[in-house]
């Protein structure tokens, strides 16, 4: 037996779910997909007394489509959401960004809600919500909050999520068709954790300056670094061309405070945040389709 | 709270119900308790991909998978491939292909490339090579992997 014993329970419904973790919560895991959960079972890293299962809740699993941005429901598979044609229409970010979480056997059981959850400083997702500035739905028998991304990923595998709260949904907010955005990474393999990562959203207007913008880092420090306060700096209402973009860039590298391990050293890894964070930027502005000129293309 | 659970669930077209540990894995459950020693544990973290089988259809590491979550699905491991005393066209191409050496990590393979190729025809190199980036071959045999998936593509008819 690997991991190391537990009691376990399933939940039939959210109210069970937050129910079971308001008694148990301090002492509990919930289990969704269980990709990034049981590996830490498995080598004891976690040795939870309680597991709740939350994984044959139904109603937890959903894409839609609210005042043009997207809901998506805690339980939804990320292979659910790679193959969402609404996905890849509303929020080309997540679309591209997806086919880099793992391989097509962790996707078909990885939820979307587990590795937001999990907070694991070096994967897509997390860095994802934070770009597009999204917002998490939280549930306990308190009630519900709803927090950014921005503050939610508080540190390696920390969030804010309190032991009696489930995550339900995270939400993200309308970006106009046209919108350009862009997802890079450099990882060994293809479907391995990135060393480094950039997630970038930009929508231009009718001139071609940059009205708003998102991005965010990867692998890059304890959790999703939000750059968008600095590419803002270099970037709103300018037109984006390679050297401003490598400017925003180059400041990014210089801020970001990643950490050596075994798969690289923080210098290098400032290095990959500079090259990466340039190029999704400049990609982000060239895929952007201005409104009113024919050049340019969404996705 | 439990500290067993009876579980039901379909392994390969047979139908088994059993009480397990509900910390027991997936696939300790199918080798240990379901005598199904095809699937094999590599890593236990889902990195090799030697344990995988199919979920309902799709593909899932069977290392990362409490027996209790399977409760009620429909398996098939390796055991469920050939027919009839027939090797699969899968199969059939690794062999003649030699698309195996030591053969580990080849149920897990097999299984990966029957959910790979059961909803495309005709994938280039490069689609193959990333089809099977989540599947570790220890003696490196990949140049021999990947013309076995091109000559199952052909050989299989569906």
């Amino acid at each position: 037996m690997r991991p190391a014993p537990f009691e376990y329970a399933v939940a039939a419904d959210v109210d069970q779910a937050i129910g079971l973790l308001g008694q148990f919560g301090d002492e509990a895991k919930v289990l969704a997909g269980g990709q990034s959960l049981v590996p830490m079972l498995n080598f004891r890293l976690v040795r939870p007394r309680y597991l709740i299962d939350i994984g044959r809740i139904k109603g937890l699993d959903f894409v839609s489509l609210v005042d043009g941005g997207l809901h998506i429901g805690a339980l939804t598979r990320q292979r659910t959401v790679e193959r969402s044609d609404l996905v890849r229409d509303v929020c080309p970010l997540l679309a591209e960004a997806i086919k880099h979480v793992g391989h097509q056997q962790t996707r078909n059981r990885g939820t979307i809600g587990g590795s937001l959850a999990h907070a694991d400083p070096a994967a897509e997702l997390p860095a994802v919500v934070t770009a597009l500035d999204a917002r998490l739905r939280l549930k306990s028998i308190a009630g519900e909050r709803v927090l950014q991304a921005r503050e939610f990923f508080q540190g390696s595998l920390t969030t804010a999520l309190r032991p009696n709260e489930l995550l339900v949904a995270v939400e993200i907010p309308s970006w106009p068709i046209g919108t350009g955005s862009a997802f890079c990474e450099y990882s060994r393999r293809q479907g391995d954790f990135a060393i480094v990562g950039a997630a970038a959203v930009m929508q231009r207007e009718a001139n071609g300056r940059v009205a708003r913008l998102g991005i965010a880092l990867i692998g890059a420090g304890d959790r999703p670094f939000d750059a968008t306060s600095i590419a803002t700096d270099w970037l709103i209402g300018q037109i984006p061309d390679e050297a401003n973009c490598k400017a925003a860039a180059e400041e990014i590298g210089a801020s970001v405070e990643p950490d050596s391990d075994i798969h690289a050293p923080a210098d290098y890894r400032k290095h990959l945040a500079t090259v990466l964070a340039g190029r999704a930027l400049l990609c982000a502005a060239q895929r952007a389709v201005i409104p009113g000129r024919e050049r340019g293309n969404g996705h | 709270m439990d500290i067993e659970r009876e579980v039901t669930l379909t392994v390969n077209g047979t139908r088994y119900t059993r009480v397990v540990s509900v910390r027991k894995l997936l696939c300790e459950f199918l080798r240990d308790d379901l005598d199904l020693t095809g699937t094999h544990v590599g890593c236990e973290h889902g990195v090799c991909g030697s344990c995988t089988i199919l979920v309902e259809g799709h593909t899932a590491r069977s290392c990362l998978m409490m027996a209790v979550q399977a409760d009620g699905t429909e398996i098939t491991t390796i055991e469920g491939l050939a027919k009839d005393g027939r090797l699969h066209p899968i199969q059939e191409a690794f062999w003649e292909e030699h698309g195996l050496q030591c053969g580990f990590c080849t149920s897990g393979l097999l299984l990966t490339v029957h959910e790979f190729l059961s909803d495309r025809r005709d994938p280039s190199e490069q689609n193959i090579r990333e089809a099977l980036a989540g599947n570790i071959c220890r003696c490196t045999g990949y140049q021999n992997i990947v013309k076995a998936v091109a000559k199952a593509d052909r050989l299989w008819e569906r």
